[in-house]
């Protein structure tokens, strides 16, 4: 067994505290030990308001006994903290059989990789990037009134073992920059919104200018001062690459997570094999594409990142698996189990899920549609898996008129059913791109990645106020 | 117990240097959740967690640093580096905490021994039994998909070298339960909420969430309209929640409210009163203090339709020129206190439901909504969600409708509300809800 300065709690004692929650008996059991360290600024009204700094540290730990999980979690590292957490989980477990535990060779990253940690830069650097980014949003045009710009890096190490004999770690270093603007005008108050985040240090910044983040936050808040009602009605869509993918984060990902799956709750349980999407349509989730924002070494089970193809050609092809649940199935986790801390249980989520590319061209996509809606920038959404009925906002829209883009429209949701909707994708253009997101599932949120090329919905209903 | 967190509080406030201001804000807490499904307890969980914010403010720049934990050492480390934070703010004359304001909070019970107290095992046993009668409620109830219970008994503390001192303790307990019916999937969510585990209405969460599924069995899309719509009271707390966000004086001094500018404005239909009270002890989130350590008050936001007032935290007042109105809240130790509503209702109308509906006549009952969050906006005042529900004949609620949306600005919608019914229910959150008419709303759908 490998023993560095890189393990958050000494693999022994791991051992001994995996024996004590499996004292009772049990089927598994697993400690997952986190020390989360981050900085937050934020400025606003034209002035860097407040930098905030924040630290957890503590460890989450769950024995699984038959159908039946119990959980505890501590911010005590110590030995006594974590084997009274250890006791606690194992209540569930009652009359078993108490089993010792073996660690196996140490798996996952102890270093991220990345050249300029957030805790390792100057707190005057970050906050440069925030006057930078409120200079090119009030730059942009007289009518912006008001620049929120926020910035927050984290630096999460984990270690995760468990009774298989799991020992892992990661070190995931994340940064982010967001900015927000109102625009005022004669016909009332416009917002404008665009972000950028990498599971990297601040060389983010060395390839994304903050001054064009800003500047498309501006753009966007100023161009729906003009927006006439979005339509109310069914049309077809355009959503253009890199608007969001949230389409399929919502439309099919969630109810492609095997927890729903189990529960038949989701409209595509007992469909692998079945054409579910148009055949234009290539879905993956992977977790190891390299600095996206949902990316990590090992998820929070300790499994490595993986690579899985949801949906082929049109026809699905798997779920999204976490160690719970494909352990009831008698397969491998897909790297799929994630959770917010240490306090939560980890549970099935997507990391970076994206539709692959087509052979369209977008230009030619826009210029086919008579009469439609162009998406250049989609906000959140949701979805009921039971019924795949799900909603995705939009935060920047264009009629499209004979082919080319005509006035702006004022921000609405788009309604359709996931099956349905990706049955009618009729073009899917080769111009892909990625863009992040905060999942949020079960009270849980996970940084997410999304990603799509330009592509067609022939109709989904816009829930604007205007006549369509 | 509050007063030891009151003791240690106190005693890293009195830390403070000659011009520096320091608030110390420290909680302590139990939870337990479970989830029952399929007659097992699938998750048990117990937890215990604290932690300590501290603010520091010296020459109009304010800094914050947080941290899980109570440790002694743990607490001067984030004392420092909230020191390091404020040095670089931008010095602002409206910065600093709150000065006790002499105002005496009000005198509320909001414990109950028996959530803390209460063994695991009787608390799985509430989670089973919602899954049980759930299930067995009606034969078209075809899945469970959760059945849970959860609990929370905290203790807080905020001191401050500004003269603030106050405490307190809180409980609170709740059953959710999600119930499937037929094969399209329909879904109905029951819950209950209480101080204590005795307040809990386990057949009343049980039947709701049955109803709820059942009725929208058959459920099809419509035809793109417009009509009244009328809200379920969860669905009106949804709304009066983006409401009060715009009436925050934070938002109404930065230019991001829809209200900004507007007071002794007709900004709603006549009769239409809108308060915010924590002071109330049937709200769930009532507190006899408000974040900064401010007593909590009743705050008339609209009277008669006419805009009356905002509500401030010390620094939002400050920029407005007026008094904080005991508006400070704050999402736990890791997070600043902001000025935002905490119970936030309208007046009760005099119609009950069956006698709203009635008076309506024709148009949608919206039983849940979807999307709030990417298609409401309370600053431009953009509505467009995702909604499901049935028809509304004759007076009375008549076939189910899904996929659909609902749109129109929140401004048309406070003006074009016809009816508000007399069925407060107090719900968890910071807004509770009635049934609630609005008129001519866009329906979109084929």
């Amino acid at each position: 067994m490998t023993v560095d300065a890189d393990m958050l709690v000494d693999p022994d004692l791991v051992q001994r505290v995996l024996g004590r929650a499996l004292q009772r008996g049990g089927d598994f059991a697993e400690v997952f030990a986190e020390d989360r360290r981050a900085t937050s600024a934020v400025l606003d009204d034209g002035r860097i308001e407040e930098l905030a700094s924040g630290r957890d540290r503590g460890a989450g730990i769950r024995v699984v006994v038959g159908d039946t999980t119990g959980f505890a979690h501590t911010a005590d590292l110590s030995e006594a903290g974590l084997l009274a957490a250890a006791e606690a989980a194992a209540s569930v477990a009652s009359g078993g059989t108490p089993r010792t535990v073996a660690l196996g060779e140490r798996g996952g990253r102890p270093r991220s990789g990345a050249s300029r940690p957030g805790d390792a830069v100057a707190k005057a650097d970050k906050i440069a990037l925030l006057a930078r980014a409120d200079a090119a949003a009030r730059s942009a045009g007289a009518a912006v009134a008001q620049v929120s710009a926020s910035y927050g890096d984290s630096r999460r190490r984990l270690l995760v073992a468990n009774s298989d004999g799991v020992l892992a770690v990661d070190d995931q270093v994340r940064t982010r920059l967001a900015v927000s603007v109102v625009a005022v005008g004669d016909t009332g108050r416009q917002t404008g919104f665009e972000s950028v985040a990498a599971t990297t240090g601040l060389e983010l910044f060395d390839r994304t200018d903050v001054a064009e983040v800003a500047g498309a936050a501006a753009r966007r808040a100023i161009a729906k001062l003009a927006a006439r009602p979005a339509p109310s009605g069914s049309l077809p869509v355009v959503l253009a690459s890199g608007s969001g993918g949230i389409l399929f984060h919502e439309a099919c990902g969630h109810g492609l997570e095997a927890d729903h799956i189990a529960k038949e709750t989701s409209v595509y349980t007992g469909r692998v094999g079945e054409r579910v999407a148009s055949p234009l349509v290539t879905l993956v989730d992977d977790g190891g594409v390299g600095g996206e924002w949902g990316t990590f070494a090992v998820d929070d089970e300790g499994h490595p990142a993986g690579r899985t193809v949801l949906i082929e050609n049109g026809v699905l092809v798997d779920y999204l698996w976490d160690e719970v649940r494909a352990r009831r199935e008698g397969r491998r986790s897909s790297g799929n189990g994630r959770r917010q801390s240490y306090r939560h249980l980890p549970m099935v989520r997507m990391t970076n899920t994206f539709l692959l590319d087509g052979d369209a061209d977008p230009d030619e996509i826009v210029a086919q549609t008579p009469h439609g809606v162009y998406v250049a920038k989609l906000g959140g959404g949701q979805v009921n898996t039971a019924t795949g009925d799900f909603v995705f906002g939009t935060t920047e829209a264009y009629l499209i008129e004979d082919g080319h883009l005509a006035e702006p429209l004022r921000d609405a949701n788009l309604i359709g059913n996931g099956p349905e909707v990706l049955a009618r994708i009729d073009a899917v253009a080769g111009d892909f791109a990625m863009t992040p997101g905060t999942c949020g599932k079960d009270g849980q949120s996970v940084p997410v990645g999304c990603g799509q090329p330009t592509l067609r919905i022939s109709a989904v209903t816009i829930g604007g106020t205007a006549g369509a | 117990m509050p007063e030891d967190l009151a003791a240690l509080a106190s005693a890293v406030a009195g830390r403070a240097g000659r011009g520096e201001q320091i608030e110390v804000y420290v909680s302590r807490g139990v939870e337990t959740d479970v989830r029952a499904y399929d007659g097992d307890v699938e998750v048990l969980s117990q937890a215990s967690s604290a932690g300590v914010g501290i603010r520091v403010v010296v020459g109009g720049r304010q800094g914050f640093a947080s941290a899980g934990s109570l440790d002694a050492d743990v607490v001067g480390d984030v004392l420092g580096e909230a020191r390091d934070n404020a040095r670089f703010a931008t010095p602002d004359e409206h910065v600093g905490l709150a000065e006790p304001d002499g105002r005496d909070p009000a005198v509320l019970d909001l414990w109950d021994d028996g959530v803390p107290g209460t063994p695991p095992e009787r608390k799985a046993e509430l989670a089973l039994e919602l899954e049980r009668r759930t299930r067995s409620a009606d034969p078209r109830i075809r899945q469970v998909s959760s059945a849970d219970y959860g609990d929370l008994a905290v203790a807080w503390a905020v001191a401050s070298s500004t003269g603030v001192l106050a405490s307190g303790r809180r409980t609170v307990c709740s059953l959710a339960v999600s119930a499937l019916a037929g094969e399209g999937g329909h879904t109905g969510v029951g819950v209950s909420a209480g101080r204590g585990i005795e307040d809990l209405d386990l057949a009343g969460a049980a039947d709701d969430a049955v109803l709820r599924a059942t009725r929208l069995i058959g459920a099809s899309k419509a035809r793109s309209t417009r009509c009244t719509v009328v809200l379920d009271p969860r669905v009106t707390a949804t709304l009066l929640a983006v409401v009060a966000s715009a009436l925050s004086g934070e938002s109404v001094t930065k230019n991001r409210s829809m209200f900004a500018g507007r007071i002794g404005e007709v900004v709603a239909a006549p009769g239409l009163v809108l308060v915010d009270d924590p002071t109330d002890p049937r709200a769930f989130s009532a507190s006899p203090f408000d974040g900064e350590g401010l007593a909590c008050r009743r705050n008339e936001l609209i009277a008669g339709g006419v805009l009356r007032g905002f509500v401030y935290d010390s620094v939002a007042a400050r920029r407005a020129g007026t008094a904080s109105t005991g508006s400070a809240v704050r999402g736990g130790y890791a997070s600043t206190p902001v000025a935002g509503c905490r119970a936030v209702r309208l007046e009760p109308g005099e119609l009950a439901a069956d006698e709203l509906l009635a008076a309506v006549g024709d148009g949608l009952y919206v039983q849940s909504v979807t999307g709030v969050h990417s298609g409401v906006s309370p600053v431009s005042g953009d509505f467009s969600v995702g909604a499901e529900g049935l028809w509304i004949r004759g007076g009375a609620l008549d076939a189910p409708v899904r996929e659909v949306t609902v749109a129109s600005t929140l401004q048309r919608m406070l003006h074009a509300v016809t009816h508000v019914g007399a069925d407060l229910q107090w719900l968890p959150g910071l807004a509770s809800g009635q049934t609630l008419a609005i008129a001519d709303m866009a329906v979109s759908g084929d």
